[in-house]
């Protein structure tokens, strides 16, 4: 999984009929400091997270594995809203 | 699978039902001489480990096999503790 900061959504009305209702947001992937690495990528969204928000998204294959994304044809979804991040190491 | 150190965790209360309970980690992948390399990562943890303790970690769909048959939505799995290794 990739930690990443939502910056805002995305809105299509042509659509495969397996994302009709789904919530779209663009993510930008961050380090554990919260600096901006890598580029953009659209996520469904799965826990109901906002712009602003920290979040853990989970690409390839396993993000149809995500609650409701069952034969979804996604490749990233947001799985969970981040409080905090330890490091220490 | 790729070599790791663990070097923090993450707290998330609003998460996808099927990771409740699961320890999230963020790892740094290593080299052999333990010089980080590339991107940190969070994966689950399906065998215990800690901060400071060189794992390894599996990618990709096969990360939710240690959870079956419960479906976990992830791409990131520590599978194990790294002993000791030597790279000639």
């Amino acid at each position: 999984m990739i930690l990443a900061k939502i910056v805002g959504t995305v809105v299509a009305t042509r659509k495969d009929e397996r994302l009709v209702s789904s919530k779209l947001l663009v993510a930008r992937p961050i380090d554990p400091a919260g600096k901006p690495e890598a580029n953009y990528l659209v996520a469904v969204d799965t826990v109901d997270a906002g712009v602003g928000e920290t979040v853990l998204i989970v690409s390839g294959s396993s993000a149809r594995m995500a609650a409701g994304l069952k034969d979804c044809p996604v490749d990233a979804a947001i799985i969970g809203v981040v409080d905090q991040i330890d490091v220490k190491g | 699978m790729q070599i790791a150190r663990v070097i923090g965790d993450v707290v998330a209360t609003v998460k996808d039902a099927a990771l409740t309970g699961h320890k999230l980690l963020v790892l740094q992948p290593v080299t052999p001489d333990r010089q980080a390399t590339g991107r940190t990562l969070v994966a689950l943890d399906a065998i215990g480990a800690g901060v400071g303790e060189h794992v390894f970690f599996v990618r990709g769909k096969e990360a939710s096999f240690p959870f079956l048959p419960a479906e976990t939505p992830a791409d990131a799995c520590v599978v194990g503790i790294v002993d000791h290794w030597d790279v000639d």
